[in-house]
């Protein structure tokens, strides 16, 4: 307890809490219907999508932040209109998210060859996050867009539930799924974009996935797994900043993953034990709730 | 929905289709693979437009019926892995097209929570619909699909092949269920079947779709051997047993050119009596042989 108050006194910790409650929850309602739709492969080829358009806004000069939202927000719904009705299918994500990490990997050169003087970490930075370095206007405008991100996807909700599960049904009852499918993609890419600053580019998965998957565990309630799913991850995020605060050697992206995993294998094992998964089921599948046919 | 006049025109699956269908009818829509079943709900639904003609659906275009008609398409079952209640599920039909989400003290809980307890009721699913819907059998899944459809009391039941990989005595009882629905909600029924034994003595009308058109009428006017072999285009009779039903035998050799061998063989039972329902397929199977 004195650990956290003690914490609390520091801006950078302030704003790291911030930022990444914001970005926890964001991430975490997005991730269950990831989870849901069995789309949290695209989760993992936006993160990389972010990735890439970090370093392209450093090639080129310009704020890292417009980089990063307008590739993953753009290649979402690139990616959205290559898969059916705004669903993206894995040979697409499979082929754009391998294209776009090897130009990812063009503009890191280009960066590190032409402009060596500067920010020699900033690839680092971007793979592994930096949420201990936010300054209190990059914070404010994290908590901003994590915000946002969370109000239209409760706004959404039912419908993309809706639509998720019961395409057909929902399609005749005038639901729009064909857009909603799209606007989902769009706050995924926007998700994986501000969560690229907390946990890095390559960790983003975790963040999406995690939570929500121990929220899928834990209830069979569809909304309240949604809001279970936002607040593992929130508490998962608080867990990780705190222990890497008193322990300086682990770097935050190591423990909220952590927290996040611990969180996760405890529900499998929570599963296993009632009996409610068997685990040889679960590993064959491998993606997750899914509807079939 | 006095007057339901349901007219479709279209032009590349069948056309010049003339249709109505009265209210609280139980009508099945017949017809071999491919012929375009599936679309006329569709175009029902208002998902595909009509090519040609006019389609009204109680008295509004098609779509804009909202939920006066519930949907059941064509079987689809959830992944064994997905945790959700059979109740959510259901849910889904009451509230999932509306935005946002609802407020725990909101004063439509209660309401909601009571139409989808009736609802499950109707249709039998009070046992189980708490249980995760990808651990339900397949009937036990498509009861609760019923009732996600008939949750907002809909007028007209478009029904896309409910019956299709159901066990006998499941689809004697689904059968049942969606008789008793009609008959006792007054909603009109409109199935599309492949197989029209579980079905045939609840039935009102049946329209049978195939490539020449379609023919619509009651089954003791439509399943006649005359009908059937002009529909089909291939010898097919309609044989009256002893007890008064009847038995429609289709050659055992379909034509080349029939895409779809084994729609027409299947025997038909026919009861002018009451009772019919599940009876088993081998009653009538011999003639196949």
């Amino acid at each position: 307890m004195t650990l956290a108050m003690g914490a609390l006194g520091h801006p950078f910790f302030q704003h790291a809490l911030l930022a990444g409650t914001a970005i926890a929850a964001a991430a975490g309602l997005t991730g269950y219907f990831l989870v849901l739709r069995a789309q949290v492969f695209v989760g993992d080829a936006l993160s990389h999508v972010a990735f890439t358009g970090a370093l392209a806004a450093l090639a080129v000069g310009v704020d890292l932040r417009i980089g990063l939202f307008v590739t993953a927000v753009a290649v979402a719904l690139l990616l959205g209109s290559l898969g059916r009705r705004g669903r993206a299918d894995d040979v697409a994500i499979g082929s754009v998210f391998s294209w776009i990490l090897g130009l990812g990997v063009f503009f890191l050169t280009l960066y590190t060859t032409s402009r060596s003087a500067g920010n020699g970490g900033a690839g680092v930075s971007v793979l592994f996050g930096s949420v201990f370095g936010l300054s209190s206007a990059q914070a404010l405008t994290a908590a901003l867009v994590g915000a946002g991100i969370c109000a239209v996807l409760v706004a959404v909700a039912r419908p993309l539930l809706f639509a998720s599960l019961d395409e057909t049904v929902a399609a005749a009852r005038g639901v729009p799924v064909r857009l909603l499918g799209f606007v989902f993609l769009a706050l995924v890419g926007a998700c994986a974009a501000e969560a690229t600053q907390a946990v890095g580019s390559l960790l983003i998965l975790g963040l999406l996935a995690a939570p929500a998957g121990a929220a899928h565990r834990m209830t069979d309630r569809p909304l309240r797994g949604l809001a279970l799913s936002g607040a593992l991850a929130v508490g998962e995020m608080w867990a990780g900043l705190v222990l890497s605060y008193a322990v300086p050697r682990m770097p935050p992206s190591f423990s909220i993953l952590a927290a996040a995993t611990a969180v996760y294998a405890g529900t499998y094992r929570a599963a296993v034990w009632r009996g409610v998964t068997r685990p040889s089921r679960w590993v064959r599948r491998g993606r997750g709730p899914a509807v079939a046919g | 929905m006095r007057d339901a006049a349901v007219r479709v025109g279209g032009r590349t699956l069948w056309s010049d289709v003339r249709l109505d269908v009265g209210a609280g009818e139980f009508v099945a829509v017949l017809g071999p693979n491919g012929v375009g079943k599936s679309t006329l709900i569709k175009v029902l639904l208002g998902v595909l437009p009509a090519a040609a003609g006019e389609v009204r659906v109680l008295g509004a275009a098609p779509g804009r019926a909202g939920d006066r008609v519930g949907y059941l398409p064509q079987r689809r079952s959830f992944d064994a892995s997905l945790r959700m209640r059979g109740l959510d599920v259901v849910r889904l039909g009451w509230d999932g097209d509306r935005w946002g989400v609802p407020l725990p003290w909101s004063s439509g809980r209660r309401a909601a929570a009571q139409r989808i307890a009736d609802v499950v009721e109707l249709v039998g699913a009070s046992g189980y619909a708490h249980r995760p819907i990808g651990m339900l059998s397949g009937g036990e899944q498509q009861r609760l699909l019923i009732a996600q459809a008939l949750v907002r009391r809909p007028r007209l039941l478009l029904l896309d092949e409910p019956l299709d990989s159901l066990d006998l005595p499941n689809q004697a009882a689904v059968a049942a269920l969606i008789g008793r629905i009609c008959r006792e909600e007054g909603v009109t029924v409109m199935m599309v079947a492949h197989d029209v034994n579980p079905i045939l003595s609840r039935l009102d009308r049946v329209v049978y779709l195939a490539e020449g058109g379609a023919v619509s009428g009651t089954p003791a006017e439509v399943i006649t051997s005359e009908t059937l072999t002009r529909l089909y285009r291939t010898p097919v009779e309609v044989l009256r047993t002893s007890d008064g039903r009847l038995v429609v035998v289709g050659q055992p050799e379909a034509p080349a050119h029939h895409t779809d061998r084994h729609t027409p063989p299947v025997p038909l039972v026919v009861e002018g009596e009451a009772e019919s329902a599940g009876i088993p397929r081998g009653a009538s199977g011999g003639e196949r042989a």
